[in-house]
């Protein structure tokens, strides 16, 4: 017998199905021809993205971070995509299908710009963006080929001259409301957004806005909170800006943060008793 | 004109026997009919101006614009047939978007106008399509800077400090030897885009010929610092000195007849 053949002789015990496999799937049976695959978990992500209306016009909050898995790998990632003059954009999820899902939109907008010597129409709305986003979103998904993002759409209505605030995700859901966020933002922060919204403008919404300091420190606020938080977030973070005049993005900022509390956290990491 | 072609003419894959293309040079005279399109290449920007003659009075205002974008900062004017310029600046946005999706740039004027150029050339060379009948100027900023190039129908282009095409071409390049002389003078600077528009403007008064010619529109676009470097049209307040300013220009060089 020579040495090739008894090498194949060994049973593989790659394909025998593993009882106490921490994977989240089990391992698919190898084949020379594998199935094809589509994207099935993002890789470089951003976290939480916030976003909130005030007097005259709709702000959004990100921070820096690009994460690879638990690793903070990139730190100077700008999240907030201005996309026309009044709308803007603040992505969670896979970097890559941001970076991809921009440069197609971008396109998209400077295509209808050089037409528009000879073919004109008003600019696109905020919600003209956001409705090719959720189109654009659904048909991945129903493609079993998703783009992994959670964005926030914020803008500037011109002809309508009301804010625009909504949601969509990487299943194609949308929805609508004065303060969003996404991930874990969603279950940290939304609760303070609403609560300082509501307190302003009541539940209806129908009393006055939060000014736009206000707006601000809220959002600073609540990045703090998140930072505290959320493992995967980084205390360094850009507010954009949308009215009338147009989208602004803050340079990048950071929250005065204390930890002297952590010396008597007690349960777990170095500690003896 | 009955020797012309003699059999030669019928077809753009047939050589006379002195070596002409017959169709191309018709397509030459197309050019020629057209109302006169200038580029002028000036110190920050460049500037395009179209003489756009009125056919009909019931033309709305503004309608039919012979100036187009092919990106942000890339204009294209045509003197010709109409809808061969459309055409030829349609070719032009897939070359600015082909360019943008294989280096992730902005595409430099030149490459786009060679790109152009050898699209132009294509319709020289089989029998079964006609040439473009349309010279076109194409202006841009990139970082090389203000250029400025004409694509002719045989093919060829050429870069230019400042040029004309259509009709009354050449009265209009004599004026603008005249304006572009200046930058080469001792201690001479060109243009700015500004002073660009008013040159421009003036020299589209003085070639059109208010006898033989219908009424026209002037259609100006530049790419200028006052554009943040966009391609855009000239803003109404300046577009409309300029004409004002090209009229008054004509009335004067009268009284001196």
């Amino acid at each position: 017998m020579n040495q090739l053949h008894s090498f194949q002789a060994v049973p593989s015990t790659r394909n025998a199905f593993d009882a106490y496999s921490t994977l989240p799937e089990p391992p698919r049976p190898q084949s020379t021809h594998a199935p094809r695959a589509h994207t099935q978990q993002p890789i470089v992500t951003g976290t939480s993205v916030l976003g909130i209306k005030y007097e005259g016009g709709v702000m959004l909050a990100a921070d820096n971070l690009a994460s690879y898995g638990s690793l903070a790998r990139f730190k100077d990632i700008q999240r907030l995509h201005p996309l026309g003059d009044n709308t803007c954009l603040a992505v969670a999820g896979d970097m890559s299908d941001f970076q991809y899902m921009t440069k197609l939109l971008d396109a998209t907008l400077r295509a209808d710009r050089s037409v528009s010597l000879t073919d004109t129409h008003p600019p696109f709305s905020p919600q003209n963006i956001y409705t090719y986003l959720s189109n654009l979103y659904y048909a991945r998904r129903s493609k079993v080929n998703p783009l992994w993002n959670a964005i926030l759409v914020g803008g500037w209505d011109k002809e309508k001259k009301e804010s625009f605030l909504a949601y969509v995700d990487l299943l194609g859901t949308t929805y609508s409301a004065p303060t969003l966020a996404t991930g874990i933002g969603a279950h940290i922060a939304q609760p303070l957004l609403r609560e300082a919204y509501e307190a302003k403008a009541g539940v209806d919404g129908k009393g006055p806005l939060l000014t736009g300091q206000e707006a601000e420190e809220l959002l600073d606020t609540c990045m703090k909170v998140l930072f505290y938080r959320d493992a995967r977030s980084l205390n360094k973070y850009q507010i954009a800006t949308i009215s009338n005049d147009g989208v602004k993005i803050s340079d990048s900022k950071s929250s005065e943060t204390e930890w002297g509390f952590a010396e008597g956290l007690r349960g777990y990491g170095p500690q003896t008793q | 004109m009955s020797s012309i072609g003699t059999g030669y003419d019928l077809s753009v894959s047939t050589y006379s026997p002195d070596g002409r293309l017959f169709q191309v040079e018709y397509a030459g005279k197309a050019v020629e009919a057209a109302g006169v399109a200038i580029g002028l290449r000036c110190s920050d920007g460049v500037v395009l101006g179209v003489e756009r003659i009125l056919h009909s009075k019931l033309l709305v205002k503004g309608a039919n614009r012979r100036i187009q974008s092919l990106d942000d900062s890339i204009g294209l004017a045509s003197a010709g047939l109409l809808a061969d310029g459309v055409h030829l600046a349609d070719r032009g946005r897939d070359e600015v978007w082909n360019f943008r999706e294989t280096y992730n740039a902005p595409i430099p004027t030149q490459i786009l106008a060679d790109r152009l150029s050898m699209y132009v050339q294509a319709y020289t060379a089989y029998s079964s399509v006609r040439p473009f009948g349309v010279s076109s100027l194409v202006a841009g900023v990139d970082k090389t800077g203000p250029r400025l190039f004409c694509i002719e129908p045989s093919g060829v282009f050429y870069g230019y400090r400042g040029y004309a095409v259509g009709k009354g071409a050449v009265l209009a390049r004599t004026e603008l030897e005249k304006a572009v002389g200046k930058e080469t003078e001792e201690g001479g600077v060109a243009l700015t885009c500004r002073e660009g528009v008013l040159e421009v403007a003036r020299i589209i008064h003085l070639v059109h010929d208010d006898n033989k010619d219908k009424e026209f529109e002037l259609e100006m676009t530049w790419i200028s610092p006052e554009s943040n470097m966009k391609h855009a049209v000239v803003p109404a307040d300046l577009l409309a000195e300029a004409d004002a300013k090209g009229k008054a220009a004509l009335e004067e060089g009268m009284e001196e007849d």
